[in-house]
Parts: structure tokens; C-alpha cells; sequence
């Protein structure tokens, strides 16, 4: 997130787009639904009729993986009335006679003709965002899990630059992050292109740093993403993996393939808590312990740095990660002697300028948001105030681009997939709380015309076939979701959702796009 | 400004009640409907103190202090005005502290202690036993119910969910879920918020029913272990038992301000399962795994790296960080795999 969630509150409207908010993010749903009791207009645009549509004035429904259509066009309307902040763009954004030139193509009826969404809703939408002092944009892998995740991204932000809805209180893009510390890992370098803090791989003074700062010569090339990866061991190419605190063989998109490729591995360490279906197909599992029983930090949604301190005992020989990764580098021959999680943290700060401010010192007393680079500075809740952090904002002309997969004679239905409330990712800890399970369990989410023309009710079997694979789950009926669309919650092995999705993915971000694909719906 | 109670002077500022003063200064006066977080009530009357210049008792939670005012919380008449409806409120309810899971918690047996009412003057109302225990997590006991409305006040103002309301009329009143269902069936999603918030034994957590008592606790602060937002929360261990009992929002967290949801307030379970790993394994030929000790398992671990870094290069390793552990631990991950493994191959699942 570019704001801070205790700044939520203080925006006139919210557009959520491809964010199912109560079922995903339920606190900061709250604190959205309690601002819209209190004032604040909350626009919903997703494909379900969520929970959030309830508390919104003005609701949208898009065909899947159609966003860039609804946001151009929202774009066009906005500058064709001139509710564009012409000051901002002025003073502070670059592009944008190249993104005037692509949206002014969108018109109402052409985004009614690509999206579903009605034309006068859009106006209405267009009017309500436009005109507003201060509009934050929610969003969450309702945009992101697309071939066009990328180009989704950039549109909002070019709607948000194009309203100067940027580095100010109650504005800003913000993506709501789905995982405790997915923040952090991102943050601390576990991506194959960057170092801690975003810094490049492959740029040459970024290396020598790192290089004199660790002691060791590096590898100068991009690495690749685990997407890619798990490409290139099906053609043979990978020999091993090392995963730690996550399951694949759940979370990937076309389980077959992935599992094909798994096989073809020489050699699989998988760090974990439990037997995973990951864990599984490993050669070697290494037991870590969970969150309650270790020291650390997590960096959260708002980028906000907050410590974890120890409340109980792992059980048998558990270990923490990072002792296990100090145990197998001496093995390597390292030698390596971190005492405690905090001197890892010192160690990082040194080679991380957006939280070279922040120890547990700090933190013990509350929260830091990065960046924070020196133990005075307060932290930053809201990012881009003044200027962007690369000086002008890009605005990126972004033309439609269709999903990689649509719905045609033979699989005439919308698959997407996402989260429930109850369940967590790959169900690897919510699954073994029985009160949860009992709470949530397999479906596929159906619209009542489907169920009708199927002659199904609620909680009878269907199966959903894709060309990739087949789940017999119980259906869902409601008219949350329109005709034509089915929705599949992946936390479940007994009904794996990703035996079903596409892998195509995102050129540049590489993410699949769980979010659209087609496929049949019988009656099991 | 300066207030004067029970002729102490006290620091105060425009816009404070005469109760929160107190309870900023520690000073106790019994209540039981005010939570600083839904604000005002002015329903159970148990706060009322006098205060000079003013005619009869005034209810502390809702008066606003001034400049020089003096109040008194423990007149004769203030203390047989709170004990009147203090012994009123346990008259007409069953209070069983005994098996209660919010014995130690509980502040109807607080200003109960503090008023030194040991039993109530009135003889227990033969009351049916009035349980909704449908709900997953969640028990109700209307019986303890004292109607403060805190829980509804919760259900709509803070987590905004809108489920509780009060139902029924006159001494019927009780709390309802949507228009009077049962809890379970109700679209309760069973955040907890209501139990965090109730200020006696109606609505509890079933999981703490005979586990360790509030004083036999340990409090310990972390972060939600589920979604991204990062909300703060107090994990209740029993020590000796090693063992999660509860786990509380951090009523003092800007970021969910004492809120979680239904997986963070109750979704500890896999810690202390059964399932859980404990000790290292090396799959043996047929599939099957064998237990083995830290050494042996990192010497493999470390020779079939190594050969295949090797015979490959290091850019044949693949490194999966994780989302779901620590900063520190993702970063010894992408250490290892940059400085020792020697490649960039290190991703963890953000977009999956």
C-alpha cells in the first residue's frame, strides 16, 4: 500500500476492484465499512457481487480479466468532463498525452461491449471517483493474477495520478497483501531479480556492494521465478529445489504439470511445520517452527514493521528457519554465527536502506512503515508525498488485451478462483483447526441460472472440467455470482482448484492467471 | 484542567468524562456498559458518583469534566447507588463464577468485590438454563447477559459486521443474531470481537471452557500469522502447560484496533497438532520416510547440493522463500541461496 490503514478512513470514496475484501482482508473490510457508515462512498467492481457491494452506492460487475477496460474507460470519462487533477499532471506526471491519445477510445459503450459493466453505471462511477477530493483505490489478486496483472496495475495507477489521488492522506494504490509476511519476503530479497530493499541483481555497483558486504563474489545474472522454474524442471532442466514454509503442489497453477515436474527433480528439500502435499514429494524434510514459538518481524500490507516475540515451545526437534539455514551453510562450509534473530535483523538493516532505521528497539515500543532509513526518522505511513520516490510519475498507455483463456462452445463457463473467509492459502494451518473446517469446505460457486439449467440445488455434486483437469465439488447456489461465472476456493486438496487453472502467465510479473479461465460445469 | 476526586487534585482534559480521567489516573469506579472503544452508553448506571454542585448522582462515563469540579466516587450514597444496582444486575442472572470462563475477567465480579457484595440480597430468580452454544466458537449464556449492549455496539460500530442487535421488549430484552436466530445459523462470521469486548461470562470462548484462568496466563504480543494487514494480538499461554489458550486483539494496535477475524482469533489449532513435524526425514527408496537426526539429514542435504551445484551449476537450484515466515528468515533463505548456493534462483510465492 502506498497510504497507511489507520489513514483509511479519510477519503471521500474507496473504488475496490478485484478485491473480495470480507473474505480476504476482513479487518481492513471493517474499517472500510464502518468509514462508508460514516460518510465515506465505497465503490465495488468485481465480477461476484461480494459482501463489500452491500455497503458500496455504486456497484459494478466486469466479465473476468476485463479491468483494463473498465479503468481506461473510467479514465476517458474522467478527462472527457475535465475532473482530471491538471495540476498534478502538470507538476508531477510524465505520459500523459499518450495515455489521453489510448483512453479516448473506451467509450461507454465500447467498455459495455468488453466488460459487461453498463454503460451509465460506468458514468456513474466515473462521475462519483472524478469528482471526489480524495478517492483511494483497494485492489488485491483480483487484478494481480492476470496475463495482464502488470498492465492492471498500471492502469489504477495512472487513474490514481491522473485524479492526484497520489501522496496524500485517504488516496493512493493500494493492494491488499495476502499473506502474513508476504511484505517482507519481498522486501528481504526473496525475489530472483533483486536484492534486499529492491535493489537490482544485475546492476554492477549493487553487486560490489553486496559483495564486500557479505564477503563473497555473486552471481551477476537475474534468477528465475518459481513460475518459470517449475517450466523448466518439466522440461528437465532444474535438478533441485529448496523450499522453505511453502506448498507448491497446492498453490500452483495445473497441478498435473506441476507434479510431472516435480518428479523430474533429482533432489527436493522441503522446510516446513507439516506434512504437506509438497513435503510429500520431498527427499528431505527439515522441521521448523511456527509463528508462536520464534522471535522475528513481520512487515505487513501498509508496510508497516512489527515484531513477533515467543509465546510457547516448538515441539520434538523443530528448529527456527533461520537456524536451519546457519546449520546447512556451515555444512557448506560458511561459518556463519548468528545467536538470535536480532542480530539478523542489525545485519540486514546495514545492507538495507528502507529499514536502516528500524531495530527491535524501535519496534518494541510500536510499529515502524518503511522506508525508514536512520534511527531518528519516523517512518513513512504515506508514500509519494511531494514527489515520487523516481521523481516523475509514469503514466503508462495501456490498450485491452483479452485473457489468455475465454469461454467457448465446449467450455462455455468463467472459472475463477480465490479465497474464502474461514480457509487460509493452502489450508496447511486453517485445516487443521476442526472449527474452521467445519466452518468451510470444498464448493464451486454457481449462478442460479447455471444451477437451474444443470437441475442442480445447493450442496449437490458438480463436477468442473477445464482442459487441464477435473474436480467434483458441491455446489454453491447464489446469486452472488452471475450467470456464466463459476468460482472455485483453492484452499481445498480434496477439491484442488488448481488441478483446474490455466498457467499462463504475466509476461513481465510472471504470475498465472488463476482469475480467468474457462470450463464446463456437470451435474456429478 | 485540574478535577478534584475523592479530594485529590488529577490532570484532565476538555472533552473527558469524569470516568476515563479515573481510569486514566487509575483510579477504579465500578462500570460496566462504557468501553473506551464504543464510547458512551449511559445504560447500567453502576458508575454514578456525585459531584459538587450538581443535583443527585451522576453517571461519570457520561458527564464531561470542568475546569475545578469535585467529584466523590465513594460517598455513602454513591456506594449504595452502585451496590443497589450491582446487586440488582446479579439477582437477576445466574453468575456462576465457579466453571465461568471469565472468572478473573469479569467485571460484574469486580465491582462486585469492590462493593464487597458476597452474595445478592435478592434470592436467585429460578432462571431455565438459556444457552445458544450452536455457534462454532462462540457460547452464549443469556442468563449472565447483564444487556450493556457493548457486544452490539461492537457488532455494528467497530467490526461493522451488524449481526447483534437487542430483540424483544421490557425485561424480555435480550441480545439477538440478525432478527433472532440462532448464533450458528445466523450470518454471524464470528470474528470474536463480541466476546473480546463482552464485560461478563455471556458470551465466551467454548475453546477455554477448564483451560488455564486469565491469572494463570501469560500474555504475549505477536502479529497475526494469516492475511497481510498485520494485526497485532495477545496470544494467552498457560506456561506449564505449553500451550495457546486464547488469543486476544491488541486493543492498543493502530492497525485493527483490538479487531481479528474468525482464522487469527481462533485459527491456533496447528500450533501444538499432532501432526505437526518433529524431528527431520530422508525418504527411503520405496517412498517411505525414515526419522533421522539433524546431522545426518543436513550432511544429505548438503552433499546432493553440492554434487548437483557441481556437476550443474548453481543456477540448476531452485530457492523457495516464504511468505509466511519471518523478515529475518527470508533473508538467511536468499543469503544461502545467493552467497553459498551462488544463484539468484530465489523466489517465494507473492503471486500464488
Amino acid at each position: 500500500m502506498t497510504n497507511d490503514i489507520a489513514g483509511l478512513k479519510k477519503s471521500d470514496v474507496a473504488l475496490i476492484i478485484g478485491s473480495d475484501t470480507t473474505e480476504c482482508h476482513p479487518v481492513i473490510a471493517a474499517r472500510l465499512k464502518l468509514a462508508a457508515k460514516e460518510g465515506m462512498k465505497i465503490i465495488v467492481i468485481d465480477p461476484k457481487r461480494i459482501k463489500m457491494a452491500d455497503y458500496a452506492v455504486l456497484y459494478a460487475a466486469q466479465r473476468p480479466g476485463t479491468d483494463v477496460a473498465v479503468l481506461n474507460g473510467l479514465m476517458s470519462l474522467i478527462i472527457k468532463n475535465g475532473w482530471e487533477d491538471k495540476e498534478f499532471i502538470a507538476e508531477r506526471v510524465e505520459g500523459y498525452e499518450a495515455l489521453k491519445a489510448e483512453v479516448e477510445k473506451y467509450t461507454p459503450d465500447y467498455v459495455e461491449k468488453l466488460s459487461g459493466v453498463p454503460a451509465k453505471t460506468l458514468e456513474e462511477i466515473a462521475e462519483m471517483f472524478g469528482k471526489a477530493p480524495t478517492a483511494a483505490v483497494y485492489y488485491c489478486m483480483g487484478i494481480t493474477q492476470h496475463t495482464t496483472g502488470v498492465d492492471n496495475v498500471k492502469s489504477i495507477a495512472n487513474l490514481q495520478m491522473l485524479c492526484g489521488n497520489m501522496g496524500k492522506v485517504g488516496g493512493g494504490v493500494n493492494p491488499l497483501r495476502g499473506q502474513s509476511n508476504v511484505q517482507g519476503a519481498c522486501d528481504m530479497g526473496a525475489l530472483p531479480v533483486v536484492y534486499t530493499a529492491y535493489q537490482q541483481v544485475t546492476n554492477a555497483e549493487v553487486k560490489d556492494k553486496y559483495e564486500k558486504f557479505w564477503g563473497c563474489s555473486l552471481n551477476a545474472n537475474n534468477g528465475m521465478p518459481m513460475t518459470v522454474a517449475i517450466d523448466k524442471a518439466h522440461e528437465g532442466e532444474m535438478k533441485a529445489f529448496f523450499i522453505m514454509g511453502e506448498n507448491p503442489m497446492m498453490s500452483d497453477p495445473d497441478l498435473h504439470h506441476a507434479e510431472a515436474a516435480f518428479k523430474k527433480l533429482e533432489f527436493i528439500v522441503v522446510e516446513d511445520i507439516f506434512m504437506t502435499e509438497t513435503a510429500k514429494l520431498a527427499h528431505v524434510i527439515l522441521p521448523a517452527t511456527t509463528w508462536p514459538e520464534k522471535i522475528g518481524t513481520f512487515s505487513n500490507t501498509e508496510r508497516k514493521v512489527q515484531l513477533l516475540y515467543k509465546a510457547v515451545e516448538p515441539p520434538g526437534e523443530a528448529k527456527d528457519d533461520w537456524e536451519i539455514h546457519q546449520l546447512l551453510a556451515n555444512k557448506m562450509g560458511q561459518n556463519w554465527s548468528y545467536t538470535c534473530a536480532r542480530e539478523i535483523f542489525d545485519e540486514m538493516a546495514k545492507c538495507t536502506p528502507s529499514y536502516a532505521g528500524i531495530n527491535y528497539d524501535r519496534l518494541s515500543k510500536g510499529g515502524l512503515h518503511w522506508p525508514c532509513p536512520t534511527a531518528e526518522h519516523p517512518g513513512t505511513p504515506v508514500l509519494h508525498i511531494g514527489r515520487f520516490t523516481k521523481g516523475k510519475g509514469t503514466m503508462f498507455a495501456i490498450p485491452f488485451k483479452a485473457p489468455a483463456e475465454v469461454p467457448d462452445a465446449e467450455y462455455p463457463i468463467y472459472l475463477t478462483t480465490g479465497r474464502i473467509l474461514q480457509q487460509f492459502h493452502t489450508a496447511t494451518m486453517t485445516g487443521k483447526s476442526d472449527g474452521l473446517n467445519n466452518l468451510a469446505g470444498p464448493s464451486v460457486m454457481v449462478s442460479v441460472e447455471d444451477a437451474e439449467a444443470m437441475g442442480i440445488g445447493n450442496s449437490e455434486k458438480v463436477r468442473v472440467t477445464t482442459r487441464r483437469g477435473s474436480i467434483v465439488t458441491n455446489a454453491f447456489v447464489t446469486r452472488r455470482i452471475p450467470k456464466g461465472t463459476a468460482y472455485v476456493p483453492f484452499h481445498f486438496a480434496e477439491a484442488p482448484a488448481n488441478v483446474l487453472t490455466n498457467n499462463a502467465l504475466d509476461p513481465i510479473a510472471k504470475i498465472p492467471e488463476y482469475k480467468v479461465c474457462a470450463c464446463k460445469l456437470e451435474k456429478a | 484542567m485540574l478535577i478534584t476526586i475523592n479530594g485529590k487534585q488529577y490532570e484532565a482534559e476538555s472533552g473527558q468524562t469524569i470516568l476515563q480521567v479515573a481510569k486514566k489516573h487509575g483510579l477504579y469506579i465500578p462500570s460496566l456498559c462504557y468501553h473506551e472503544k464504543v464510547g458512551v452508553a449511559g445504560k447500567c448506571r453502576v458508575c454514578v458518583v456525585e459531584v459538587e454542585g450538581m443535583r443527585g448522582l451522576q453517571t461519570s462515563c457520561s458527564v464531561a469534566v470542568r475546569d475545578g469540579m469535585e467529584v466523590s466516587t465513594r460517598t455513602e450514597k454513591a456506594l449504595q447507588a452502585q451496590k443497589l444496582v450491582v446487586d440488582l444486575l446479579l439477582s437477576s442472572g445466574k453468575h456462576d463464577c465457579l466453571s465461568c470462563a471469565q472468572n478473573g475477567k469479569c467485571e460484574l465480579q469486580d465491582a462486585a468485590y469492590y462493593l464487597g457484595i458476597e452474595r445478592p440480597t435478592l434470592v436467585f430468580s429460578d432462571l431455565e438454563p438459556h444457552c445458544d452454544e450452536s455457534s462454532e466458537f462462540v457460547k452464549v449464556d443469556h442468563n449472565k447477559c447483564i444487556s450493556c449492549g457493548r457486544c452490539v455496539a461492537a457488532c455494528q460500530k467497530t467490526v461493522t459486521n451488524d449481526v447483534l442487535d437487542f430483540g424483544y421488549r421490557g425485561a424480555n430484552t435480550e441480545i439477538v443474531f440478525d432478527d433472532g436466530k440462532d448464533m450458528g445459523k445466523s450470518t454471524c462470521v464470528q470474528c470474536g470481537e463480541c466476546v473480546q469486548i463482552c464485560p461478563v461470562g455471556a458470551l465466551t470462548e467454548k475453546k477455554v471452557a477448564g483451560q488455564a484462568r486469565y491469572w494463570e496466563t501469560e500474555k504475549v504480543k505477536s502479529v497475526c500469522p494469516y492475511c497481510g494487514v498485520g494485526c497485532t494480538m495477545e496470544i494467552h499461554v498457560d506456561r506449564k502447560q505449553n500451550k495457546i489458550v486464547r488469543v486476544n486483539g491488541d486493543e492498543s494496535s493502530p492497525v485493527n484496533e483490538g479487531m481479528l477475524c474468525v482464522k487469527g482469533r481462533f485459527g491456533y489449532d496447528f500450533v501444538d497438532h499432532t501432526d505437526r513435524l518433529t524431528s527431520p526425514m530422508i525418504r527411503n527408496d520405496d517412498g517411505s520416510f525414515r526419522k533421522a537426526t539433524w546431522d545426518e539429514a543436513l550432511d544429505l542435504v548438503a552433499t546432493r547440493l553440492n554434487d548437483i551445484k557441481a556437476k550443474h551449476g548453481p543456477d540448476k537450484i531452485m530457492g523457495l522463500a516464504s511468505a509466511k515466515v519471518t523478515n529475518e528468515e527470508n533473508y538467511t533463505f536468499q543469503k544461502f541461496m545467493r552467497t553459498v548456493i551462488g544463484t539468484n534462483n530465489v523466489d517465494h510465492c507473492a503471486r500464488l
